[in-house]
């Protein structure tokens, strides 16, 4: 099936939307969006990104260490029909939240990323996922060498701090609220605004 | 980075956004895009002819004249392009590189024009995609052959700490690599050909007293043959033993043919010396002594001719087994039709089928020894055929045969090749990716992010800014952040071992008094640390190879960037106004005197106290 699902990929051709209309839908102007999507279709000229092609541009940042994981759930983000394929106009859309929107979508869209299971809650399993795939990339060789409950202590940070009611899962207006009263995260998340 | 992805940098950096709720520190500051020439064409004239593409496509290669500043010294203001007086049709590849990522070597180029083409434009050759690299290298490698002479260099050169052992065994296997095993390799080759010069002269017939009959020379001088031959095996004998000894897998060279050989050689004659003078046993004696011509055989260690012709007929077992099988054929089919048709004749020597064969075989070969003739008419007319089908079965497979030890032969000497080049052209491409990510630690090391650049004046910024592209400060933006996020360091693996070592040897202080007064005093990140923070600044020495700047002190404006010697002794940690510290620092101090204080990476920006202070930590 997945020798198939390639297959399909490389004889199907994706063509995105109009330049028009996904200029309507999203925040960014004509010659943005032809920016994107001139890198987009340098690396996917079929017009789609799979997942092993996604992780293998993503680990490309990250020499040191395995971005695998981390890219897996990204891609899970992106991916919003859920059918194993990013076209251009999924790519493009979340860009569009993540370097255009408001403060409440980003987060949200960050919600999402988190929850793993797409269940509406945090709980500290997806937690730990979401942590020690970000600490694999970092690698092996790290100042002060990596213990094995570091991600763990980050978990447990985090739950300390969103989870209000103390229920053992973080719920998304929770999340928005704790994020909110955090000053240093919300001068975290503009950092990237003038990146295109 | 893999510039092939340059493009997707803006997407990771955007993606980065999902580490920011775990991250418990602040993020560095992003390199700012002073001018945004994203989107611009630029005009590649090559001698007239104009090439066109976007900025970011030669931006992809930062390490490449293109791809950098030096295109600049060729920018013509005039007509607002780049002109280049080079090949142009070479210049096709080079471009279609930066389009690509894949490096195409054309073959209608000559391989020394291309060359120049790769040095000029600053591209290494070894990223020659896998559909041409070993075309290019075919090219350079005859290239080579042609202009230069023939001088065989030493492929191995000598490792610094070899054991006796290894060394011996090295001697014995490449006689060329020193003047000992260049010795011993003619001695022995001189022996092996006096011992089967002696086993040949022996036999025959030397001079006689007349009143006996001619006796063969072995008979005659009896004690000088065997004098000899006790010289030969035992010069046999001590290097059987030698190279047993040297070699690294001993059950395997005692399997090898070539032992096998050695002991086959020198078994007769101590057996022959166990052996009484008794006479039942010395027919079986006798029959020994001819394996002692087997010693000839120790010459293929002498020639690679012989080597390589053994190993074709050990290939070629099926072409030699069908020659056999169809001889045999020919031979039963001939010598049954032979005899019968004979059979009427009289006084015919062919009396038997097997008589047979011996005429069929001398006849299908093409001997013709004459010793069995046919005699009938019959038998003539089927002599004739036998003879001429004997010329077309035995001509079918020796070409097979021969093609098989040219190909072999020539197969021999291009592996040894190919497999020298590979490692050597995988070692080389891991160096140029190791570089990528060496470059990261190295910008480190030397302290000269963006960040820290903003808030120092024009001219210093000149002299202080290493040609590093905006995709690369983007790119260690981006792990940096990481770093941040994880409140871990990225580090070389030499300066890990070492820290971890230390680690193992010394505990870890607990908090210096002075640090965690002034974390009191700080205001907001400091209350959300996490408790592996105090960790990197008590851990001693970071990477010992900084190098400090010039710094000065009394500055009342924008002062430069300051890079501490760092700390090679814990206790000095626990002085509050201590300088020394692991990671550099930059100061930006306006009305008051410049201070420095120590930072690690677990740092927080110090609180109210020194609020004209606006420290910016620059790793």
């Amino acid at each position: 099936s997945n020798y198939l699902q390639r297959l399909e990929m490389t004889t199907v051709c994706h063509r995105p939307e109009g330049l028009d209309q996904l200029e309507a839908q999203t925040n960014f102007t004509k010659q943005e969006l032809q920016i994107l999507y001139r890198g987009f279709k340098n690396e996917c000229p079929s017009g789609v990104v799979d997942e092993e092609t996604f992780k293998h541009i993503y680990a490309q940042f990250f020499p040191h260490g395995d971005a695998s994981m981390y890219a897996h759930y990204l891609f899970n983000a992106f991916d919003t029909t859920n059918n194993g394929s990013i076209k251009f106009k999924d790519f493009v859309m979340g860009l569009s939240i993540l370097l255009r929107g408001t403060l409440r979508e980003k987060l949200e869209w960050t919600f999402h990323l988190y929850d793993i299971n797409r269940d509406g809650y945090i709980n500290r399993e997806e937690m730990t996922e979401i942590v020690r795939a970000i600490y694999d990339m970092m690698g092996k060789f790290t100042y002060p060498a990596l213990k094995g409950d570091v991600p763990q202590q980050h978990v447990d940070a985090f739950f300390q701090k969103m989870d209000k009611n103390k229920d053992g899962v973080v719920t998304l207006e929770e999340f928005i609220i704790a994020c909110q009263e955090d000053e240093t995260m919300m001068n975290s998340m503009q950092l990237f605004e003038n990146v295109m | 980075m893999a510039a092939g992805v340059a493009a997707w940098l803006p997407f990771a950096r955007a993606a980065a956004i999902g580490w920011m709720p775990v991250a418990n520190l602040p993020m560095p500051v992003a390199p700012a895009e002073k001018n945004k020439r994203q989107d611009e064409m630029i005009i590649l004239n090559v001698s007239g002819r104009r090439f066109e593409t976007w900025r970011n496509t030669l931006d992809r290669y930062p390490d490449t004249l293109l791809g950098s500043s030096e295109k600049e010294f060729f920018y013509n203001e005039d007509t607002k392009e780049y002109f280049f007086d080079r090949d142009p049709d070479v210049f096709r590849s080079v471009l279609n590189f930066y389009r690509t990522g894949k490096l195409h070597y054309p073959r209608y180029e000559c391989i020394s024009s291309y060359d120049e083409e790769l040095a000029f434009f600053g591209i290494i050759s070894e990223i020659i995609g896998d559909c041409c690299y070993e075309e290019y290298k075919d090219r350079k490698r005859e290239n080579a052959e042609r202009l230069m002479d023939d001088q065989e260099d030493n492929k191995d050169a000598k490792p610094p700490n070899m054991t006796f052992r290894e060394a011996m065994w090295r001697a014995f296997e490449n006689p060329h690599t020193s003047t000992m095993a260049l010795v011993f390799y003619y001695v022995t080759g001189f022996f092996i050909a006096v011992s089967v010069i002696t086993n040949v002269v022996e036999t025959v017939p030397c001079g006689s007293s007349p009143n006996q009959k001619e006796v063969p020379c072995g008979e005659r001088y009896t004690v000088a043959f065997f004098c000899m031959d006790t010289a030969c095996v035992m010069i046999f004998t001590v290097e059987y033993l030698m190279r047993l000894f040297a070699a690294p897998s001993r059950y395997r060279f005692m399997r090898s043919v070539m032992s096998i050989i050695d002991v086959v050689a020198i078994l007769p004659y101590y057996i022959g010396l166990v052996m009484t003078d008794n006479e039942d046993v010395s027919g079986a004696f006798v029959t020994l002594r001819v394996f002692r011509v087997f010693r000839i055989f120790k010459f293929s260690r002498h020639s690679q001719g012989l080597r390589i012709l053994g190993y074709t007929l050990k290939s070629c077992a099926s072409e030699l087994g069908f020659l056999l099988f169809s001889l045999t054929m020919a031979i039963i089919i001939f010598a049954t039709v032979m005899f019968y048709a004979e059979k009427g004749s009289s006084s015919s020597k062919f009396t038997s089928i097997p008589a047979s064969f011996w005429y069929t075989i001398v006849t299908m070969t093409t001997l013709g020894y004459g010793d069995m003739v046919p005699k009938t008419i019959a038998g003539k007319i089927f002599g004739s055929i036998c003879s001429l089908s004997g010329v077309l079965v035995i001509a079918l497979p020796v070409p097979v045969i021969v093609s098989n030890f040219s190909r072999i032969y020539h197969q021999n000497q291009r592996t040894d090749k190919r497999r020298a080049q590979k490692k050597a052209r995988l070692a080389r491409i891991r160096i140029a990716k190791q570089g990528t990510s060496n470059a990261f630690l190295d910008s480190k090391k030397n302290g000269l992010f963006n960040e820290a650049l903003e808030f120092t004046s024009p001219e210093e910024e000149q002299h202080l800014r290493k040609t590093t592209s905006l995709l690369e400060n983007q790119h260690h933006h981006l792990l940096h952040c990481l770093e941040k996020t994880t409140n871990h360091e990225f580090v070389d693996e030499q300066y890990y071992q070492q820290s971890y070592l230390e680690a193992g040897l010394q505990t870890y202080p607990s908090r210096s008094p002075s640090l965690s007064s002034r974390d009191g005093a700080t205001g907001t990140c400091c209350t959300r640390r996490s408790k592996n923070r105090h960790a990197p600044l008590q851990n001693a020495s970071g990477p010992p190879h900084m190098e400090p700047l010039t710094h000065q002190r009394g500055l009342q404006e924008l002062s430069t960037i300051h890079i501490l010697p760092l700390s090679t002794s814990r206790s000095s940690l626990n002085e509050p106004a201590s300088l020394n510290c692991r990671i550099t620092t930059a100061i930006i101090s306006i009305p008051t005197p410049p201070e420095t204080t120590p930072e690690g990476d677990a740092h927080l920006p110090t609180g109210p106290a020194h609020q004209n202070v606006v420290k910016v930590s620059a790793l």
